[in-house]
């Protein structure tokens, strides 16, 4: 088994540095001379210098690759073209503030999710479970911006304005000092992925309930109750931490509208920043961050998924 | 009530009706009794009803089928008889496992895959407060492991059931039957799938628990042969009635309902079958030399010969994993991965098909297993049918046609199914289609891969006649391949044994089953249930 | 009379397709007339100054450069529904193709494609489109390409996947044993037997294309000023979402009762492709 779990470690690793060849291949298509195209016409020929010493266009393009990658190694990201300054302190607290976003969805959709699933896979057919997919079935349809503008109209401005619209806490201040600006946000993006936790959890658990082991149990005069969590319930968990994963993966990527949205200031609203000033040091950057953090976060649904597998985890004593 | 009398039955069922939530009837009033220490075979083919018959007795439906009606009364070993249907939830599952117990079909697919077999055993116990401690419960499951034929000891205990081979899982699925003490045992189709030697010890086990410890059996099965092998009495079904019940012996010996004389006649007896048409066999058709594959360390075929002669039938018999599959895809240019040689009337074959001449791939034909998969669900039979004239012949449309028209009667399946698609048909007129696409080129050597082992009974027989006949007909020569030995009079001529990749005895099919000189055989022939 | 009009017939019974397929239409309709309608029911073009900025003028009202909001919003639907159906059939239709070949094929082309995949599906599809974006500006045929190349990895999955299920079936079997060539067997044995789930993966990308090319648009690194746009108009009109709702609500209706159609009519394919596989199966 863990040289399973090794082999997917090392497929990882092989996948991440792809990522960086690729995100670093993405400068290259910088359309003609890229110290122009990043400043723009009317930029001074002494600008122009720095940006090509900062840049290192001179030297061949293996070697700024393997300079950029050192520095990715060694935790420097490089320099923002638009703020002068190093990445790193532009990123710091973002990173924090996004992180406390994106783990409180995680969780909250996670909850609710699983149990909404595992109800409605219960009472398969009947009205409550009709009401959930139909409910579920809508809202995964919404773009996260659409869902977002929603929760503004209901909660923060027209229907009832209990909360607010936009992140309020000045610079320097962490995000959480007002947890009410937190709200909105973090609703959003858990209501972006709820629906597809409830609706994987819903069809494996209506899988392993209707599986020979379940009615076997069912057969042997087991109470519902340990049929449930001893026979039924283990067998969901490995495919739906895929799903789990796959969907933290996703808020991974919605956090940049949300962000935007709400004026939240974290990570995906400095992409947007970035991308506008075509800031190319800290799009790489952030761009290569969401990357990393999915792929870990895939790593662990698998070695999740592997160790809930009795077949994979005796491998090694047959 | 009834009044306490003397012997009760352990199980008894009356007119129990099932409907689907649609309400379409499944069950159409089907009653039966089974004394203790009985053995009641309930025999049918597909769709008639039988395993929902058997998990009614437990008081369980499947989802989407509901009762409509009837009784189904059981007795526990201490205790007053009770109606199981008139119960709630909460005391149906008292009983389940402790007074009525349930022997699944698959044991891969009903043992839970993440859950040690000790404590998939002792969990019953639990469930139903057998014995007053821990000690003594796990005392019971060793018991119960031991009577079953399996090591009691810790270490197998700890074993999860993919760890066990498809008999032991079985077993395993038995023990947990009988851990309990059961007075009533539902068995359904407890050994298809097994090898017959591992059948004929699931078979003993069974008939040495139920008959040791009183307890009443439902046994369902589609094989005849095995309930004649087990059953005190059988009970025929077909459509959801039993149309026929009575004693073992009289019913398969003196069946008096039609449909159990067409089954008793459809099955292949060792001894039955016989009046086959004489080969013209002087011209070789196929040799295979030296046949060997292997995948790895893994050794699939070794070294294999046979030859078979033009209007001659070879049977290849092996079980599951002897390679028997491996050799006729070989044959067929399907498995490229082999060393030695496959001559077709004294010219070698490539080992692909990708290399062989249109003449040679008209040449030998292959039918599958199962009908259900061999023709693709997205084209009409004759367009399927069709497919082998197209890429192998130059014949113009028009003369493509004909020829499947021609091929579709002699395969005796009516034009009028010509134009639908394979799941609008019968198992039975998928396969005479899949034969009818392996004809269309008039092989000279036709493979049969186990093309009756996804049939019923009945559809079986229809098939075989059909293959002799046509081998009359034609002159094709035929390599028959099947895990039946029973089969053996009613095709071939001559035989082939297979076991783990090796040849280990040929000859006349009279004179192996007769005389055999293999250890295997021998073993093979004493433990296939007869008549 | 073929299987595959039954599953598109059995869908369509289903309440959920009916619904979605009039949401749909609904949306598809204005999205296509509403640039010719725009100029003739109100008297105003996209970019023409109608008035004072957010002022309650006309349908809608104006935005803040004073143009007319519901001329706008008529005409803000084509160029999204037109860059989302082409990012679709170029998503799905690679997707299919590398799959496939994937799939059938299996051994070192198999790993090769998939790991391929792999690093593409790193990336959360926004994102990918983002560092795109920054680097080549945001152009038209960019999104659309983009947009389909990360959609192309997700369908792959789901193709190869298909794939294997029915490569190892005897009728696939069958067509080796004649000799078939690799590409008829790909398209006429294969290909007529994963549409179900290959119907599916198409709805859920359209679905997702429209989201994906709106999002963009709302971040303003989608479809330019002075275009009208829907993604856009959200963008250009939320800072006066109390004063004047109308030019952020239109177009989030829009795209709401858009999405929620195309993915109630996804739902029924779904549906209905399940059951005949069960029905095949039993």
């Amino acid at each position: 088994m863990s040289r399973l779990i090794v082999r997917r470690l090392l497929v990882s690793l092989a996948v991440l540095w792809l990522v960086t060849l690729l995100v670093f291949v993405a400068t290259l298509l910088l359309p003609g001379d890229p110290v122009r195209a990043i400043l723009g016409q009317q930029a001074t020929p002494e600008r122009i210098a720095a940006l090509r010493a900062q840049l290192d266009l001179d030297a061949p393009v293996w070697e700024r690759y393997l300079n950029w990658l050192g520095g990715v190694v060694t935790g420097d990201l490089g320099t923002s073209t638009a703020t002068q300054g190093p990445v790193n302190d532009l990123l710091g607290d973002r990173i924090g503030a996004s992180l406390v976003l994106l783990v409180a969805a995680a969780v909250l959709s996670t909850l609710v999710g699983l149990a909404l699933g595992t109800w409605s896979a219960l009472r398969r057919g009947r009205a409550a479970d009709h009401t959930v997919s139909g409910i579920s079935l809508v809202i995964a349809a919404l773009p996260e911006f659409v869902i977002g503008v929603a929760l503004i109209v209901l909660l923060s401005t027209t229907v009832f304005p209990l909360l607010p619209s936009v992140t309020l806490a000045p610079p320097g201040e962490p995000v959480w000092s007002q947890p009410s600006q937190l709200v909105l946000p973090v609703l959003t993006l858990a209501l972006v992925v709820t629906p597809y936790i409830t609706r994987m959890m819903r069809a494996t658990m209506s899988e392993v309930l209707d599986s020979g082991y379940v009615e076997m149990a069912r057969l042997k005069g087991i109470p519902e109750k340990t049929v449930l969590l001893r026979h039924a319930l283990p067998h969901a968990i490995g495919p739906v931490a895929q799903v789990i994963a796959l969907q933290l993966a996703w808020l991974a990527g919605g956090v940049v509208v949300v962000e935007f949205l709400f004026r939240y200031p974290g990570v995906g609203q400095a992409l947007i920043d970035a991308v506008n000033n075509r800031d190319v040091e800290v799009v790489q950057a952030i761009t290569l961050l969401i990357a990393a953090v999915y792929i870990v976060v895939n790593l662990l649904a698998d070695i999740v998924g592997i160790l809930t597998n009795p077949k994979l985890r005796t491998e090694v004593t047959r | 009530m009834t009044t306490q009398v003397a012997v009760t039955n352990a199980l008894e069922v009356s007119e129990l009706r099932v409907h689907t939530l649609a309400g379409s009837p499944v069950l159409k009033g089907v009653s039966y009794a089974i004394a203790p220490g009985e053995v009641l075979a309930l025999v049918g083919e597909s769709g008639s009803g039988k395993t929902t018959a058997g998990l009614a007795a437990l008081g369980h439906f499947r989802r989407g089928l509901a009762p409509a009606g009837g009784a189904v009364t059981a007795s526990p070993r201490d205790g007053e008889p009770v109606d199981v249907l008139g119960l709630g939830e909460r005391e149906r599952r008292a009983l389940r496992g402790h007074t009525l117990a349930y022997v699944p079909q698959d044991p891969a697919l009903s043992l839970n895959p993440a859950l040690r077999i000790g404590r998939q055993i002792a969990e019953v116990l639990e469930a139903h407060g057998y014995g007053a401690s821990g000690e003594e419960r796990a005392a019971r499951v060793a018991e119960v492991l031991g009577e079953v034929g399996l090591p009691a000891d810790e270490n197998y205990q700890r074993r999860y059931p993919h760890q066990l081979s498809g008999g032991q899982q079985q077993r395993v699925g038995i023990a947990m039957a009988f851990a309990c003490r059961p007075s009533v045992v539902v068995l359904d189709e407890p050994t298809t799938g097994l090898d017959v030697t591992t059948q004929t010890l699931v078979l003993r086990t069974v008939a040495a628990l139920t008959a040791e410890h009183g307890v009443a059996a439902l046994y369902i099965t589609h094989d005849l042969a095995v309930v004649s092998a087990i059953a005190d009495r059988v009970a025929v079904m077909r459509g959801g009635e039993i149309v026929e019940c009575g004693a073992a012996e009289e019913v398969l010996r003196r069946p008096a309902h039609a449909y159990t004389r067409e089954l008793v006649d459809a099955v292949p007896d060792l001894d039955g079958g016989g009046g086959l048409p004489e080969p013209d066999g002087d011209t070789e058709t196929l040799r295979v030399t030296g046949l060997s594959v292997s995948y790895g360390e893994h050794r699939v075929l070794r070294d294999v010969s046979l030859t078979v002669h033009s209007g001659e039938c070879l049977l290849l018999l092996g079980e599951s994993g002897s390679g028997k599959t491996t050799l006729s895809r070989c044959v067929a240019g399907l498995n490229e991965h082999h060393t030695g040689t496959v001559e077709l009337a004294g010219t070698a074959l490539a080992p692909s098909t990708r290399r062989r001449t249109a003449e040679e791939l008209r040449a030998v034909q292959y039918v599958f297993q199962s009908p259900y998969s061999s023709l693709n669900p997205r084209r009409t039979i004759a367009q399927s049918v069709e497919v082998p004239l197209e890429m192998l012949t130059e014949l113009p449309k028009a003369a493509r046609r004909e020829r499947v028209a021609e091929t579709l009667d002699r395969v005796r399946l009516s034009r009028t199914l010509a134009g639908r698609l394979p799941d609008q048909l019968s198992g039975g007129e998928r396969q005479r289609a899949a034969i009818a696409r392996a004809l269309v080129t008039t092989p000279k050597v036709l493979l049969c891969d186990e093309v009756t082992s996804a049939l019923d009974v009945s559809v079986q027989a229809t098939i075989i006649d059909l293959l002799c006949e046509l081998r009359a007909e034609l002159g094709t020569a035929m390599v028959f391949v099947t895990h039946n030995i029973a089969l053996a009079r009613h095709v071939a001529d001559r035989i082939a044994v297979l076991r783990g990749g090796e040849i280990v005895e040929t000859g006349p099919v009279g004179d192996v089953l007769s005389a055999p000189r293999h250890e295997y055989t021998r073993e093979l022939l004493a433990n296939t249930p007869r008549m | 009379m073929t299987t595959q009009s039954t599953v598109f017939r059995r869908a369509l019974s289903l309440p959920q397709a009916k619904i979605g397929l009039a949401l749909t239409a609904v949306v598809v309709l204005l999205a296509v007339l509403g640039p010719w309608l725009g100029p003739w029911l109100t008297g105003y073009d996209t970019t023409g100054f109608a008035g004072k900025p957010f002022q309650s003028d006309g349908v809608a009202g104006t935005d803040g450069l004073g143009r007319d909001v519901f001329t706008r919003f008529l005409a803000g639907g084509a160029t999204l529904l037109l860059y989302a159906v082409l990012a679709t059939a170029i998503g799905v239709v690679l997707g299919t193709a590398l799959g496939m070949l994937a799939g059938y094929t299996g051994g070192r082309l198999d790993s090769l494609i998939m790991r391929g995949n792999d690093v593409l599906l790193s990336f959360p599809q926004l994102v990918f489109a983002l560092l795109a974006i920054a680097m080549l500006g945001p152009q038209g045929w960019l999104l659309v390409l983009v947009i389909g190349i990360t959609h192309a990895p997700r369908v792959a999955r789901v193709a190869r996947q298909a794939t294997v299920a029915v490569k190892d079936s005897d009728y696939i079997k069958a067509a080796q044993l004649y000799a078939m060539p690799r590409r008829r067997i790909l398209l006429r044995e294969v290909l007529p037997n994963i549409t179900g789930p290959l119907m599916v993966e198409l709805g859920l990308r359209l679905t997702y294309s429209i989201g994906y090319v709106a999002s963009l648009s709302f971040l303003g690194l989608g479809i330019q000023p002075p275009s009208a746009d829907w993604g856009l108009m959200i963008n250009e009109n939320r800072i006066a979402l109390v004063v004047e709702p109308w030019g952020v609500l239109l177009p989030v209706l829009a795209i709401a009762v858009l999405t929620v159609g195309t993915n109630l009519i996804t739902d029924s394919l779904a549906s209905a492709a399940a059951g005949r596989e069960k029905e095949v199966a039993a």
